[in-house]
């Protein structure tokens, strides 16, 4: 069974190899394949644009460029940003963990809001729950983009709250609220759902008829079943994560993965591009790895399917 | 028995009030993208100079010395330029008219401009802009919807009849497409484009775009109920009658997947949504002078502005009230609350 679930993993990162191998290529080769370039947004002169293409090697043809950008991929260097004149993998290194901050911040935070939201709204069903399912309803439709925006308003009108920036731990607030908060939505929908179909199943349905307290049988029965479910969506979350982060980014000016993909993509900056979108890929993969392992951890029968 | 027509989604809606919440906002949400145009008094593009920053300007019932009137608003007057402060002007009441002037709430021809929802940055009416906007982005989330669930039944339609390699290859294409970073997917295949396009070239590349990043998730659900239902008596009957192929497929079988196609819209079509604000609130959709509730956010700017200015968060409004009024619709139906139920 072990070497069940290491084979599992092993596959995994393979897949996700080739996943971050062709995101970056195929963005590589979109943005390429687009009119114009980085420098055909300044006004430089003719023979300076031309010395710098040939520097960075825009002038061949697009095939050779590529190939080049492979080889050299290959021993982790993946070129120079144009915009930032510095390693693309150092700047993705660089910023890369701000976004990842963010998602995990956000993550834990839409997690112990929203499960145990989802444990009482599952299991009672009195005015309270239901006002918190209407609430949960509403929630998940506010999108991370409007929620930020929600946010820096408060935070402008009030002055309580940094509006922006990467300055101190307190300016991790708004955005990490923002995304948070539709995930915590999601969540407790999911775990209101799970929960009470669990109570629903005929093991937990004994327990009680055997005399367990409700508590019990929620805690301990109930609350074992409804969690693979709500495990199994951690993986699609992560991508959802992912793409709010890109949005909060830049509306709260915080300086992620998501802000230099932006910059980037405006700027024509490919290897940039590249760079940017592998990384997100790479964030993906592991997210849904992750998820697959807790999964797998929580109901055994999944790797073993798996293997 | 051949499922018909009838046994979908419709009679289950009319359930809980919910529901009918969800029912009256949609067709409020649809109603005011289909005729909203029409019915707003001032064009979209038209900058009023002299109301730049207006506030919005609420409709009265009861004027400055009590008494009871009318519907009437009073008109602004600017203050102080530097500032844009503004003030009412409360010796000339102006009094609401309705259906005139080819739109359903104005004022008269002559009078000052009235602004339910505020100016913009250029003076430009807020109303008028979210209604115009609402054409867009609604038009572009609905067409990529369709498009992206004619894609999946394809695919999944394929896959689940003729099952084997082409169901594996398929499937796998699927489940590729899934994994990768939706977002940045959609910002690389858009920045393939030169950056400048013109509004009809941008709303049909973004429903293409969408359409590709979205397709495998109703695919996967149309391929589960056309593998399932294929081998079911009602089939294996009609398939003995003599019925073709193609007569099975689409007689028989995707009728019964209806419902994997209804539930999968829901999900597709707030996502789309918000894909393309999110896309012309960087500057990567619409642009200017064409409205939509992405490029109306990105006029909006940053905290200074909205705190200055809260009326400039109309379309942030919009936006939520399209994903509600789906999400009450599907309120109750297990999994909907899931953004990916397909995983």
């Amino acid at each position: 069974m072990r070497s069940g679930l290491l084979r599992f993993v092993v596959r995994r990162l393979l897949f996700a190899a080739l996943l971050v191998f062709i995101v970056s290529s195929g963005s590589l080769l979109l943005v390429d394949a687009a009119p114009g370039d980085h420098f055909s947004s300044f006004d430089l002169d003719a023979a300076t644009v031309a010395a710098e293409r040939h520097r960075l090697g825009l002038d061949r043809p697009i095939l050779v460029r590529y190939g080049t950008w492979l080889a050299r991929a290959a021993r982790f260097d993946f070129g120079e940003s144009m915009k930032y004149r510095r390693p693309v993998a150092q700047l993705v290194l660089e910023r890369a963990p701000k976004t990842a901050l963010l998602g995990v911040v956000a993550l834990a935070l839409a997690t112990l809001a929203g499960v145990p939201m989802g444990i009482f709204t599952g299991s009672r069903r009195n005015l309270i729950a239901s006002a918190a399912r209407m609430l949960s309803i509403v929630v998940v439709s506010v999108p991370s983009l409007v929620t930020s925006f929600g946010l820096l308003f408060i935070a402008a009108r009030t002055g309580w709250l940094p509006v922006g920036g990467f300055a101190s731990a307190r300016d991790l607030i708004i955005p990490a609220i923002a995304l948070a908060l539709p995930i915590a939505a999601t969540l407790e929908r999911l775990q209101s759902e799970a929960l009470s179909g669990a109570l629903a199943e005929p093991s937990v349905r004994a327990a009680l008829a055997r005399g367990c307290s409700p508590r019990r049988a929620i805690w301990r029965h109930a609350f074992r079943l409804s969690l693979a479910p709500v495990l199994a969506i951690y993986g699609a979350i992560v991508g959802t994560v992912l793409s709010g982060s890109f949005a909060v980014e830049i509306v709260t000016s915080w300086p992620g993965l998501g802000a230099l993909m932006y910059d980037a993509l405006v700027s024509r900056d490919l290897f940039l591009v590249a760079g940017c979108a592998g990384a997100g890929a790479v964030f993906l993969a592991f997210g849904t790895l992750a998820s697959d392992l807790a999964l797998a951890v929580v109901d055994p029968r999944i790797s073993e399917a798996a293997s | 028995m051949i499922p018909t027509a009838k046994s979908s989604w419709l009679p289950s809606v009319a359930g809980s009030s919910v529901r009918r919440a969800g029912v009256a906002l949609t067709a409020a949400v649809v109603i005011f993208a289909a005729i909203g145009p029409w019915l707003v008094a001032n064009a979209p593009e038209q900058q009023f100079q002299e109301y730049v920053f207006a506030p919005p300007m609420r409709p009265r019932i009861i004027d400055a010395s009590g008494t009871p009137r009318r519907p009437f608003v009073y008109p602004l007057r600017l203050v102080d330029r530097l500032e844009r402060r503004y003030a009412e002007d409360r010796s000339q009441p102006m009094p609401v008219r309705l259906f005139q002037n080819g739109s359903l709430l104005s004022v008269d021809a002559g009078a000052p401009p009235w602004f339910l929802f505020g100016t913009d940055a250029l003076g430009r009416d807020q109303l008028a802009r979210l209604a115009w906007g609402a054409r867009l982005s609604l038009g572009v989330a609905v067409v990529a919807a369709l498009g992206a669930l004619a894609i999946g039944t394809l695919a999944g339609g394929a896959a689940g009849f003729f099952g084997g390699t082409l169901d594996e290859a398929l499937m796998r294409t699927a489940d590729f497409v899934i994994a990768l970073p939706a977002l940045y997917v959609v910002l690389a295949l858009r920045a393939a484009m030169p950056l400048v396009l013109s509004q009809s070239q941008v709303f049909w590349t973004m429903v293409v775009v969408l359409a590709l990043v979205g397709w495998p998730f109703p695919a996967r659900g149309v391929r589960a109920v056309i593998a399932s239902e294929r081998t079911r008596e009602y089939a294996e009957a009609a398939r003995a009658l003599g019925a073709s192929r193609t007569r099975l497929l689409l007689r028989h079988l995707l009728p019964a997947a209806r419902g994997v196609l209804v539930a999968q819209s829901t999900l597709l079509l707030p996502a789309f949504v918000l894909a393309e604000a999110t896309l012309s609130f960087v500057g990567l959709g619409f642009g200017e002078p064409v409205s939509s509730w992405g490029t109306m956010l990105r006029d909006a700017g940053g905290g200074r502005t909205i705190a200055e200015a809260p009326w400039l968060l109309a379309p942030a409004g919009a936006i939520v009230m399209a994903a509600l009024a789906v999400n009450l619709l599907t309120a109750g139906d297990s999994a909907h609350a899931a953004a990916h139920p397909t995983r």
